[in-house]
């Protein structure tokens, strides 16, 4: 990297430092290092007025092209982007799955009228969506899903029947986009579309799932003759798992890479609870805090090797490990942070620094789970990046 | 900073890479373990006087290439992966890169050419120093060491000595053949790496023998440790691959039930957990050899390195001990190679600093009050 460059990029540092400090405070102060992960139903109006902030800043659609109101910036600017929100405590981000999901994929997709009717919506903060993947019989198996859609043509609208499940957020969003089976009897990944359907409607119905943390982030989401414009479908109909799996693809995007900064921040929390707590005197303590910390560095340099990995576009086959990586590596975090509490731990804690280890602890249980398990990413790694044999499908 | 390979470190790894799948096959190194000298004579006058290889990463006044820790890294990481006996790592590794980073000028400019040009074999040893007397201008050396790596087949032994009487080391450059040095080659697990036991008694060396630079040498000290470290921890990298790659192979092969066992989950699990610690120990190594290409400072350095050490450790012992078992029976015998990166992957798991003890340097630092 040139002088010039380095020099551009430490000012647009800077530029991002400067707007957090001056823009996260008065009313929004109080929501430093809040709504993340197992924290999100934690203020959600005040944080959706956050998002507003932010896009009046012009901090939202930072990669996405300028033709659609994005901002065109380079991974780099991006990932300093993200790493400057983390370290000034920015919230965890209501509008993360318009901004990082669906826009990515209606740019890539999407029709221009859906481009013209939902990319504004999402920049500016005032729409937001929910993810309509996971049913009961299709989690894993994501291609099983049996919710049903088909086109009245009379009045030129899809019709919807059929439950999702364990949708994130869903209580607090005005869309959902939705995978469901338009060519009936049907099987797998065949005759599926992808919907774009509004949650505020007689035939929608939310029902919050209490979470092993004992808040609500998820919501079971029933449709029963739920409708949607005609053309508010994106691709074709049978082209859904396409879609649907492309838009997974955005999931491992940049985004991933302001994350460290924030498991930095909780690394942090951990040994000054170890330090106050006598804790750091324990050897067995102290080699887990080491192996945290390594990890730690281990995710830098991941997220480095992807970022070079993408100049010309395409993940390498090792970019499949990183999933697997943080979220083991972050429950391991989140036992270490239950450990170093000792004793206070099976306590409910108010004050802001054990309740966010004991918020690790318990939250870094779902991040094996969502987003592939475990089982799924080791499946996906011995046969996509090692070629060894597929797994009989039923 | 980018973590993505030039064009010319991507010739230098392809390189490294086609030279050892041909040279250094399990029959070779079978060949070296069972000679006299412990390495393949050819290959090292090969990559010495032909390939450049030992020239790489010390200094060009020297007679080096002056290249990075990145292309260094690169190169040791095949040099793991096929389990290459050589003498390169005391002499580059151990020997040139505490010259490099320790050394006078004089003897830098004594010293490095040769190691260089491959036409020195060194060693050195800087954990346990020895005790050094002044004796007119010369010195007076005594002490043991327990094991110094091919320490009984260098032709020069650098050593650590404590300056009786004043709270100082220093450096010598002690010839094999000095009076007073007793070597015994030692037996060991892992053929493919060769330890001797030296007893110095008396040992007397001229003024220029010491080769440290006094202002230098404690800082220099912690800065070639480091390499070391990161230079083993490239190697290992490279034999938990070839644990992987082995295990891969006889999987797919091998078929039991009627289908071959890598179609079973607990198996492909297990090949997928190799792939996720070997990928994990590839960011570390590659990121602490470009923060150190970038000039790292000697703490930061030191902790990273550290941290590759100690994963790279786990990741190849872990790996081989995995490759043993998914081989099954044909995996405990002597024929079959995971037998060679087991005994490997331990006796290097012990050298150096045991991940353990790595690990609670790093606590230490993590710990540290904030300033
Ligand atoms: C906090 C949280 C938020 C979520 N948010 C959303 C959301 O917004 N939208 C959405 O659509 N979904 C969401 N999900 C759902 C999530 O994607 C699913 O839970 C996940 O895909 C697993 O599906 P399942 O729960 O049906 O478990 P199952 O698929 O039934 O799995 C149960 C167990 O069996 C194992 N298993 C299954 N198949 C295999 C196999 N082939 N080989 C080996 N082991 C196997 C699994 O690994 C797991 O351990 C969320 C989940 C959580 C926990």
């Amino acid at each position: 990297m040139n002088a010039a460059a380095a020099n551009d990029e430490a000012a647009f540092r800077a530029e991002v430092a400067g707007w957090m400090r001056a823009h996260l405070a008065g009313r929004f102060a109080k929501l430093r290092h809040r709504g993340g992960p197992g924290d999100e139903d934690f203020e959600p109006a005040l944080r959706k007025e956050w998002e507003r902030e932010l896009a009046r800043g012009g901090w939202t659609g930072l990669g996405w092209p300028k033709a659609y109101g994005g901002r065109g910036l380079s991974l780099e600017r991006q990932v300093i982007f993200h790493e400057e929100y983390a370290r000034a405590g920015g919230p965890g981000r209501m509008g993360h799955i318009g901004e990082t999901l669906l826009g990515p994929t209606l740019i890539a997709y999407g029709s221009e009228a859906q481009k013209r009717r939902f990319l504004p919506r999402i920049l500016d903060g005032s729409e937001y969506w929910a993810q309509g993947y996971s049913e009961p019989n299709a989690g894993s198996d994501l291609a099983n899903v049996q919710t049903r859609c088909r086109l009245d043509e009379a009045r030129g609208e899809w019709i919807v029947d059929g439950q999702k499940v364990w949708t994130s957020l869903a209580h607090e969003s005005d869309w959902i986009f939705v995978l469901a089976r338009c060519e009936p009897g049907s099987k797998g990944s065949k005759g599926l579309a992808f919907l774009l359907v509004p949650l505020k409607q007689p035939g929608v119905s939310i029902r919050p799932i209490r979470q092993l943390t004992g808040s609500c982030e998820f919501n079971e989401v029933f449709f029963d003759g739920a409708r949607t414009a005609a053309d508010h479908i994106v691709g074709r109909p049978g082209e859904g798992w396409a879609i649907a799996m492309a838009l997974l693809g955005f999931e491992r995007g940049i985004s991933t890479l302001g994350q460290q900064m924030h498991f930095g921040h909780e690394l942090e929390l951990v040994v000054a609870q170890a330090r106050a707590s006598g804790a750091a005197d324990d050897p067995a303590i102290r080699q887990r805090l080491a192996q945290s910390w390594i990890g730690l560095r281990v995710m830098r340099y991941n997220a480095l090797r992807m970022l070079a990995d993408a100049e010309d576009g395409r993940l390498r086959p090792e970019a499949l490990i990183y999933k697997y990586y943080w979220s083991n590596w972050h429950r391991a975090l989140g036992e270490l942070a239950i450990d170093v509490l000792g004793e206070e731990g099976r306590l409910v804690h108010q004050d802001e620094a054990r309740r966010r280890l004991q918020q690790v602890f318990f939250f870094s249980r779902a991040d094996t789970i969502y987003a592939g398990t475990n089982e799924i990413q080791l499946n996906l790694i011995a046969e996509r990046a090692l070629g060894l044999p597929r797994e009989p499908r039923g | 900073m980018k973590l993505a390979l030039t064009e010319d470190q991507a010739l230098i790894r392809a390189t490294a890479e086609r030279v050892l799948a041909e040279a250094s096959t399990s029959a070779a190194v079978r060949r070296a373990m069972d000679s006299a000298a412990g390495y393949d004579t050819d290959l090292w006058r090969r990559i010495g006087a032909e390939l450049g290889w030992c020239a790489l990463a010390l200094p060009e006044a020297q007679g080096g290439l002056g290249l990075s820790a990145f292309e260094q890294v690169l190169l040791l990481e095949q040099m793991g992966r096929r389990l290459a006996c050589l003498p390169y790592f005391a002499t580059v590794c151990l020997a040139g890169q505490l010259l490099a980073q320790a050394g006078r000028e004089s003897a830098r400019a004594r010293w490095l050419p040769p190691i260089a040009a491959g036409q020195l074999r060194a060693t050195a040893s800087f954990e346990a120093p020895l005790a050094a007397r002044r004796a007119g201008d010369g010195w007076q050396v005594s002490g043991r060491i327990a094991q110094v790596l091919d320490g009984a087949s260098a032709d020069t032994v650098f050593a650590l000595a404590r300056i009786e009487g004043e709270d100082a080391l220093a450096l010598f450059a002690v010839p094999a053949d000095a009076p007073g040095l007793r070597r015994t080659a030692l037996q060991t697990w892992d053929l493919t790496r060769r330890y001797a036991a030296l007893v110095f008694e008396d040992v007397t060396l001229d003024a220029a023998a010491r080769v440290d630079d006094p202002a230098r040498l404690a800082e220099g000290l912690r800065r070639a440790q480091a390499y070391a470290r990161l230079s083993l921890a490239a190697e290992q990298l490279g034999g938990a691959q070839a644990c992987l790659e082995l295990t891969l192979a006889y999987t797919q092969n091998r078929k039991q039930f009627g289908r071959a066992i890598a179609s079973f989950q607990a198996v492909k699990h297990r090949c997928a957990e190799m792939m996720v610690k070997i990928e994990a120990t590839r960011s570390m190594v590659y990121g602490a050899a470009a923060g150190a290409a970038a000039g790292a400072p000697t703490a930061v350095l030191a902790c990273e390195c550290d941290a590759a050490k100690a994963l790279a450790s786990e990741t190849y012992f872990w790996c081989a001990g995995e490759a043993l078992q998914l081989h099954g029976g044909v995996g405990f015998t002597w024929d079959y190679d995971p037998q060679l990166h087991f005994k490997r992957a331990h006796a290097g798991r012990h050298w150096l600093g045991a991940p353990e003890r790595l690990r609670e340097a790093l606590a230490a630092h993590l710990l540290e009050p904030a300033p």
